[in-house]
């Protein structure tokens, strides 16, 4: 089933943290298996977040060697970073296995990601100047304690609560996707794609990489594509409502847009408030009211519909 | 169940086109008459006593135990405060009661209602009324998709915009749209009416068995197998009563409302019976 929640504050600064874990949270029974956050914090600096991690929570418990591994493997990425003159300004280690890194560094950033995601076991999460991407397994209060969500500043966030039904129960699988290799852009999605492996074959070629067998990977992937063709956000999502089949509801995140996008049937929910400082948009209407106590208007987007707001 | 008539008003006013030969499973039902009554646990409720009940720190469950609690207390009105779009609030009520929601409703609100006048001034979410028996429904805001499936009889009325698949797999009863309606409205529609005051997106009445489908504006494209119909004298009274009964007039007169009925050319309108199809093929 799934759960997927956004929402945007216009020109201003809001705690995202907080109020994505109370929307995630209240849509805890459509997912239970994990929970994940696309934060996009304040803007400003030329340096790079980069969140990533370097095994997944269940390796933990595959043997006593894990640790020592889990440290080669952060030592590697370390290396790695050094030799591409990439300077890591902060770094904080999260859990055992996930890391933030506050990078400077002015060269092919692709060839950055490429170089450090060939150690194994290492995934970047995310990279960008605002998007911190955090997922765990887990529901919202777990992950949001564990990654010290709340408090999280920023403008505008998507979020994910997970019915694991395609692929496995694991942290790769799990949503938000980042549209690889663009810079602060994310993905979350409620649905089944049915011509995924069509659309993955063709985009391998191109020259895409996939971190999963998750069909709702394939939509970030999409979406980066079309933008390296030249498309702007909202064109992107146009097309892919005809592109992608099957029944879908998902949303995009970029440093300063929010995007939604309904499949041309209309298979499944969405619901959206809309004011003139602040858009909400949650699979269902208890998440919205999790943050606005008081009676609100929602509305539902209509089926084929593609909508964007920016911050 | 309320009582079958064969006869009824609206087969006085010309409007049997949706029986099915043999049979019927219209139901008619009147609040105001006795002899509705036909659950052996059927409460006898005063309209007068008025109760309330503050949905917002409470479950679901616990709200819905309430309003069967008061029902028994002889409770006729309920007023349910804060029920902030929470799921399956007023399902399965079986008796003659004035339930109002000051708020929004979540998903499957209202379901299996037979007998209840609900009134919900906030919007409801996904499956509002479904398998609806008798009765009315008012939502004075929006409605999600699915609104009113496999409804069987009373009337559905929302105010403002629904979203896709309303009255799927409807089978009797009334369902209003004050305003937009999205795609596969009436889709395999068995019998009863939907009225769209405002367009209706694609695939309107998607192989719909029976039932007739009325839309103010525009229709975005019909669904297989329905087309459009002529609206006799009989249904434009029916029609004017039906929506002046909740305030609403259809936006270019009733006269103007396009007509969907059946087109009745599928495979499944053909005289044989399953077996006798079999040999066929």
């Amino acid at each position: 089933m799934c759960g997927i929640a956004g929402l945007i504050h216009r020109g201003k600064s809001a705690d995202i943290g907080s109020q994505m874990t109370s929307m995630l949270q209240a849509l805890k029974h459509r997912g239970p298996d994990s929970t994940g956050y696309a934060l996009y914090g304040d803007k400003g600096t030329k340096d790079y977040i980069m969140r990533f991690k370097v095994a997944e929570q269940e390796d933990l418990a595959t043997g006593f060697d894990i640790h020592d591994i889990i440290i080669d493997r952060k030592n590697t990425v370390d290396e790695r970073l050094k030799d591409m003159k990439v300077k890591v300004k902060d770094e904080v280690q999260v859990t055992e296995y996930a890391h933030r890194y506050t990078l400077s560094f002015d060269g092919d950033l692709k060839r950055v990601i490429d170089f450090v995601e060939d150690v194994e076991g290492v995934e970047i999460l995310s990279m960008g100047h605002a998007l911190e991407l955090i997922k765990d397994l887990g529901d919202a209060t777990v992950v949001s304690e564990q990654y010290k969500l709340g408090g999280f500043k920023g403008t505008h966030s998507i979020g994910h609560t997970r019915m694991a039904t395609e692929s496995d129960v694991d942290i790769r699988s799990a949503h938000p996707y980042w549209a690889y290799p663009f810079n602060d852009v994310s993905v979350v999605h409620n649905g089944q794609l049915t011509n995924y492996w069509t659309n993955r074959r063709d985009l391998e070629r191109r020259g895409h990489r996939f971190m999963s067998d998750c069909d709702s990977e394939l939509i970030a992937v999409y979406i980066a594509h079309r933008m390296d063709e030249g498309d702007d956000l909202e064109s992107a999502m146009k097309r892919s409502v005809d592109h992608l089949d099957g029944v879908f509801t998902y949303l995009v995140a970029t440093s300063n847009q929010l995007g939604m996008a309904k499949d041309v049937m209309a298979a499944k929910p969405m619901v959206l408030y809309e004011s003139d400082d602040l858009i909400a948009l949650a699979s269902e209407e208890v998440a919205i009211r999790s943050i606005f106590p008081h009676e609100i208007d929602t509305f539902d987007p209509y089926e084929g519909e593609v909508r964007v707001w920016q911050s | 169940m309320a009582k079958l008539k064969k006869e009824s008003e609206s087969h006085k006013l010309g409007m049997h086109a949706e029986q099915l030969a043999g049979r019927t499973q219209q139901v008619f039902f009147s609040p105001s008459a006795d002899e509705n009554f036909v659950y052996h646990d059927s409460i006898e409720v005063d309209f007068d006593k008025v109760a309330e009940i503050d949905a917002g720190p409470m479950e679901i469950r616990d709200v819905n135990l309430r309003i069967r609690e008061l029902m028994k207390e002889g409770y006729g009105t309920i007023n349910v405060k804060n029920p902030s779009a929470k799921h399956s609030l007023g399902v399965g009520i079986l008796n003659r009661l004035n339930l109002n929601f000051e708020g929004s409703l979540g998903y499957f609100g209202c379901g299996l209602a037979d007998g209840p006048n609900i009134r919900i001034s906030g919007r409801v979410g996904w499956s509002c009324a479904e398998n609806m028996m008798s009765g009315t429904i008012v939502v004075e805001k929006n409605a999600g998709s699915t609104f009113g499936a496999a409804m069987r009889g009373g009337d559905l009325v929302c105010k403002g915009d629904v979203g896709s698949r309303t009255g799927i797999d409807q089978k009797g009863g009334t369902i209003i749209v004050g305003g937009r309606a999205g795609a596969f409205n009436g889709f395999m529609m068995q019998r009863g009416r939907i009225i769209i005051l405002g367009d209706a997106g694609k695939n309107l009445g998607d192989s719909m068995y029976d039932g007739t489908i009325y839309v103010g504006g525009k229709i975005e494209d019909l669904g297989v197998d329905a087309v459009e119909g002529e609206i006799t004298e009989g249904e434009e009274k029916w029609l004017e009563a039906k929506l002046g009964l909740y305030g609403m007039e259809a936006p270019n007169g009733v006269k103007n409302l396009t007509k969907i009925v059946a087109g009745k050319q599928l495979w499944n309108y053909d005289n044989l019976e399953p077996s006798e199809k079999k040999l066929v093929l």
